[in-house]
């Protein structure tokens, strides 16, 4: 089973420590190593930390909204106020946390599951991780400014977002358009190592499925990004140089911003999740000890689903007034998204059946992925259903929908993998115990948070509201309380993540019995340089 | 050229694409609307008279709405609310701009159209809404609007509602366009 | 329904009465036709959910149970059957059209606007509706009137809290109405789940969508899209009777429409311009420039101390009636009438310290407005 495997794996990566000591002049030390670090893992962990600590900004931003939404009234922040934090929170969470998450764990394991030294373009990996803080620390700026930070969502539709906007806004799009750089650069990066720095031997499909599918979210954001780019440039000649895109009086057409936003919105929803179906395919073997089911099929599935992501964007906007032929276009066409994603699920439990599963932390993540994405994905299907949309539209029903599957779905799928390839990071096994805790902690708090969203959504609850009617207040409150018990639990997540960089029990190379793919082949921790000389794939169908 | 230079000019070249298609998407959803009547999009240019027979076995109401945006002191006048009209008939109605400031002033009618199914079928012959207009403080101007249904407008709609909104054009657009009214008076 | 948790939430101090609980936790069955078949196909949908969920999950759990490590040491190894993928992507299938044919009869009923009796434009404009009873000379604005004092928590909070409006939208039962949508400023969003109907409100365009009410009573709503600050506090309240009634009604407000009209031509005292002042600022001008005219600059400047309005009537007569572009504020040429205008702006001129001493008379706002 385990041929793949090259035969002597700690002779691919020995050269390691002694080609580092080789090179002329010896690394910077200190700050100026991260500053100027081209390694993939150093990037990597880099973009992890810049993800994790934006996540609890991002964090904080979302509590300070359940705090207000506790009760009814407005008790702690204004409405001004709660428009920015929402707004942030979106908007940190999606550009600066999943995103970043996903390309840090891409720069650590892509190189190391295809067998290559480095990632294609190192030093410009560097400079795209770079944009990243400044893109945000100008985001959050905004909040200091006059007028305050961007409250229009983080949809940005306009004119709420051009000839309405705080004057802060062209902070915003600046900020915007150096993180739209950063992920086309790092997408690029994607792209030019997998096509071309595969170990000999490894056929497209021979490789692992976290490798396909961020090839496939790579192209989906060199696809996307520009659009983003365009749309937000748009903005930015709106609000400074008096066009007239999106505003009526000069004879534009604010629904045209929308079209715009969602062509590049939806594929980037799919470009949060592409990447977490790559994690939980590698998890669910690991520890059911059984081939992954329908490889191939997950393959054309993520490929499909990518496709269509291009033809749906419209049923974001099902009450904006479009004709019926685009309703009922963008109803099919998203209901068959339905299809791709269904056989994937059904992928994943068939690797269970007759598997020998054992539950450690990554696997207990894995599965409640597959369970509550699975429920994001049924409330999906209702609103795929045009007609009822018009009922579910910009109500709590929504912000359930999508929260599970960004939270459960790729946040919980970003933890799995932390909790999964930890051991191979910094050679010791995560904290088992505190795992357990923090897993059952965060599911209850997840769902204790979104569940109730469907009934408040369904009652009536329209969203990014500061303040409701009564009768939203009991679901409200449950609500509060599951998000606090969330986000605090997550400060075990750092304790956990913390101990086992400290130390813990020593992990082997393949540091799970079931593990399959070529990172396991080299030592925990992975030294700074593996694969220097390529590793020999056997050609086999996988796995 | 490496093969890594090679993937990485590709991706590039996709990437200014991507870039020029966001833009490019402007007019082709303009283009697209009219096509489609999307969104109550209504011709910017005057069509040409057809001369078909008028479809006497039915009537369609329009109503005619004029509202106000922001910033301009001036008012749309409608001779009619409503009116009933057969498909093929060709319909004169009498507008009247008024300037109630005590400025010149550039201002815009920015026409919507709906059942959107409809757009299609409305043929503009002369609009004012094609073209910016200017009103000297107190000025009247009385400007007609012709048009016609077609002949092929879906059984299933009866009523038609035309909406002219008026926005003031912003400062920058009149300097661009005072040298061109200039020469057109010369 | 177990909706205990009053409790917990007691030290807001109010109780649920069972009127405000009958919306519940599910989408409201509705009072029109359509509202009752988007309630089906919800449920429909729904219940596919269920019991696909029931199974794919049932399987899951199972596996995860007999399959544990503990239970069955070694894995099977296979990894591909065609057949049974082969099943699973083309019964989703199925099972998605059978489900499109339903959705999409819904949907062209429902974007069938034609045969209206009544047709009522609907402007969204930051934070309130207007209403325009087309053809029939009776046109409102329609403000949130829970006081603000509930908002802050200093008085109970009402049964209706942010959900009452001081003109409710009034319709009859039994006949087609349709609605045109449009907007003065941003994107808003009409909503009232009993009648399912939901539509955005685009600056420069118009939306159309309709509603036949089966039952008379009062629905309420709220605005869906994000607007801006006051987003969560424009309401919508329809109130739907019997047409007759309604008739009356509609006869009713042009009268009084009629009689403000005449009003004009009066001389108004600066009591009773102020006293109506007073009430036409807390509808539509509190919400940005504040209860005590303080604003909230730079968005919404401060009307109080503010000297360009102490100074310069002109302006502030060019400023209300015709707005500013791009801002929030927007024509109140079509919304108020002379009356109001002149009310708000003798208010405006001589509350919070503001002493000009002006009155401003309905006739000279009238004259402005039409020369």
């Amino acid at each position: 089973m385990a041929s793949k495997l090259p035969k002597s794996p700690l002779e691919h990566s020995a050269g390691g420590a002694g080609a580092a000591a080789e090179s002329p002049g010896a690394p910077p030390r200190g700050l100026l190593r991260w500053l100027l670090t081209t390694n993939h893992k150093e990037i990597g962990t880099l973009y992890l930390v810049f993800s994790l600590s934006m996540f609890f900004i991002g964090g904080i931003f979302a509590l300070v909204v359940r705090l207000e939404l506790f009760q009814p009234g407005l008790q702690f922040v204004e409405p001004e106020f709660f428009n920015q934090m929402t707004t942030l929170h979106g908007l940190i969470m999606v550009f600066a946390a999943v995103m970043p998450a996903f390309t840090g764990l891409a720069n650590w394991m892509i190189p190391l599951q295809i067998g290559a030294p480095d990632m294609a373009l190192p030093r410009l990996n560097n400079f795209s991780f770079w944009l990243l803080p400044v893109a945000f620390t100008l985001l959050l700026a905004t909040l200091l400014m006059p007028g305050g930070g961007p409250n229009f969502g983080w949809t940005f539709y306009a004119p709420l977002s051009t000839t309405y906007a705080p004057p802060s806004t062209t902070f915003f799009i600046l900020g915007m358009h150096l993180a739209g750089i950063s992920s086309i650069l790092g997408a690029i990066n994607i792209i030019a190592t997998i096509l071309n720095l595969r170990a000999p031997g490894m056929r497209m499909m021979d490789m692992p499925l976290f490798v396909w599918t961020w090839l496939i979210t790579a192209f989906l954001l060199i696809a996307v990004m520009p659009v983003l780019a365009g749309v937000i440039t748009m903005m930015l000649l709106d609000i400074n140089f008096g066009t007239s895109f999106f505003n009526a009086a000069g004879g534009g057409d604010p629904v045209l911003f929308q079209h715009l936003f969602w062509f590049f919105g939806h594929p980037e929803v799919y470009i949060m999740i592409l990447p977490a179906f790559g994690i939980v395919s590698a998890i669910i073997p690991t520890f059911a000890r059984k081939p992954l089911f329908g490889y191939a099929s997950m393959v054309y599935a993520t490929a499909s689903i990518a496709i269509l992501s291009f033809l749906v964007w419209a049923h974001h906007m099902f009450v904006v007034g479009l004709p019926l032929v685009a309703e009922l276009f963008f109803m099919y066409t998203t209901m068959l998204i339905a299809v791709p994603t269904g056989v994937k699920v059904f992928n994943w439990i068939t690797t269970l059946f007759q598997g020998s599963i054992s539950f450690e932390t990554p696997m207990l993540f894995a599965l409640a992925f597959v369970v509550l994405f699975t429920i994001g994905g049924f409330s999906g299907l209702m609103l795929a259903i045009a007609p009822a949309d018009f009922q579910y539209h910009d109500t709590y029903f929504v912000v359930a929908h999508f929260h599970y599957v960004l939270v459960p779905g790729a946040i919980f799928s970003i933890m799995a993998a932390v909790y999964y390839w930890l051991p191979k990071w910094t050679g010791h096994y995560p904290s088992e115990r505190l795992g357990r805790w923090h897993f059952w902690l965060s599911v209850i708090g997840v769902n204790l948070t979104f569940f109730p969203m469907h009934f408040s959504g369904l009652a009536g609850m329209p969203r990014r509201i500061p303040d409701y009617a009564l009768q939203f207040a009991d679901f409200n409150l449950v609500s509060s309380l599951g998000a606090f018990l969330f986000g605090f639990s997550q400060l075990l997540f750092v304790v956990v993540i913390v101990k086992c960089v400290r130390g813990g029990e020593k992990a082997p190379a393949k540091a799970w019995e079931g593990a399959q793919d070529l990172e396991w082949s080299v030592p925990s921790p992975a030294p700074l340089h593996t694969f220097e000389t390529p590793p020999h794939v056997t050609p086999q169908p996988h796995p | 050229m490496s093969p890594v230079q090679r993937t990485v000019s590709r991706t590039l070249l996709v990437l200014v694409a991507m870039f020029a298609f966001a833009f490019a998407l402007v007019p082709l959803y303009d283009v697209f609307c009219r096509v489609t009547g999307l969104n109550g999009k209504v011709d910017t240019t005057a069509q040409a008279l057809v001369h078909e027979g008028v479809d006497e076995s039915r009537y369609v109401t329009v109503q005619l709405v004029t509202r106000s945006g922001a910033g301009l002191p001036w008012r749309l006048e409608v001779e009619q609310r409503q009116l009933r009209m057969h498909p093929g008939q060709t319909v004169e109605v009498g507008f009247t701009f008024v300037n109630q400031g005590a400025a010149e002033q550039w201002g815009r009618a920015v026409p919507s159209v709906t059942p959107s199914q409809a757009n299609r079928h409305l043929r503009k012959l002369s609009c004012f809404c094609f073209e910016e207009q200017r009103l000297a403080a107190g000025e009247r101007l009385a400007l007609p609007l012709v048009f016609q249904l077609d002949r092929d407008l879906p059984a299933e709609i009866h009523t038609v509602t035309l909406v002219y909104t008026l926005y003031p054009v912003a400062s920058g657009e009149i300097a661009r366009r005072a040298p061109e009214a200039q020469g057109g008076e010369a | 329904m177990p909706r205990r948790l009053a409790w917990l939430s007691g030290a807001g101090g109010f109780a649920l009465s069972p009127q405000v609980l009958a919306n519940g936790w599910n989408m409201p069955v509705g009072v029109t036709d359509l509202s009752r078949e988007i309630h089906s196909l919800h449920m429909t949908i729904f219940w596919i959910c269920v019991v696909i969920g029931v199974v794919v999950f049932g399987v899951m759990f199972y596996s995860l149970f007999r399959y544990r490590r503990s239970r069955q040491p070694q894995a099977a190894n296979f990894h591909e059957h065609t057949t049974v993928e082969v099943i699973w992507t083309t019964l989703p299938l199925l099972i998605l059209v059978a489900m499109a044919v339903p959705a999409t009869a819904t949907l062209k009923n429902m974007y069938d606007t034609g045969d209206a009796e009544l047709d009522v434009m609907v402007t969204g404009q930051q934070w309130r509706w207007r209403y325009d009873y087309l053809g029939e000379e009776v046109a409102f604005t329609s403000s949130l009137s829970t006081p603000r004092a509930q908002v802050r928590g200093e008085e109970a909070r009402g049964e209706t809290y942010l959900l009452d409006v001081d003109n409710p939208l009034v319709l009859p039962v039994g006949r087609k109405v349709r609605f045109l949508f449009t907007s003065d400023d941003v994107i808003h969003s009409w909503w009232v789940p009993e009648l399912a109907v939901k539509q955005d409100t685009v600056p420069g365009f118009v939306n159309e969508n309709w509603v036949r009410i089966n039952e008379p009573g009062i629905y309420r709503g709220q605005c869906a899209e994000l607007c801006g600050i006051d987003h969560g506090f424009m309401p919508i309240v329809v109130q739907a009777m019997a047409p007759d009634e309604f008739d009356a009604w509609l006869a009713e407000r042009r009268d009084e429409a009629a009689q403000e009209a005449l009003g004009v031509d009066r001389d108004w005292g600066h009591e009773e311009l102020m006293t109506r002042g007073e009430e036409v600022y807390a509808a539509i001008c509190a919400s940005c420039h504040q209860p005590e005219g303080q604003g909230a600059p730079p968005t919404f400047p401060a009307l109080a101390g503010n000297p360009r309005l102490q100074e310069d009537l002109g302006w502030q007569l060019d400023t209300v009636i015709n707005g500013v572009s791009g801002t929030a504020m927007p024509a109140f040429r079509n919304t108020l009438n002379p009356v109001e205008l002149a009310a708000v702006i003798t208010y405006t001129r001589n509350a919070w310290g503001n002493a000009t001493g002006d009155v401003v008379q309905p006739a000279r706002v009238a004259e402005r407005l039409a020369r």
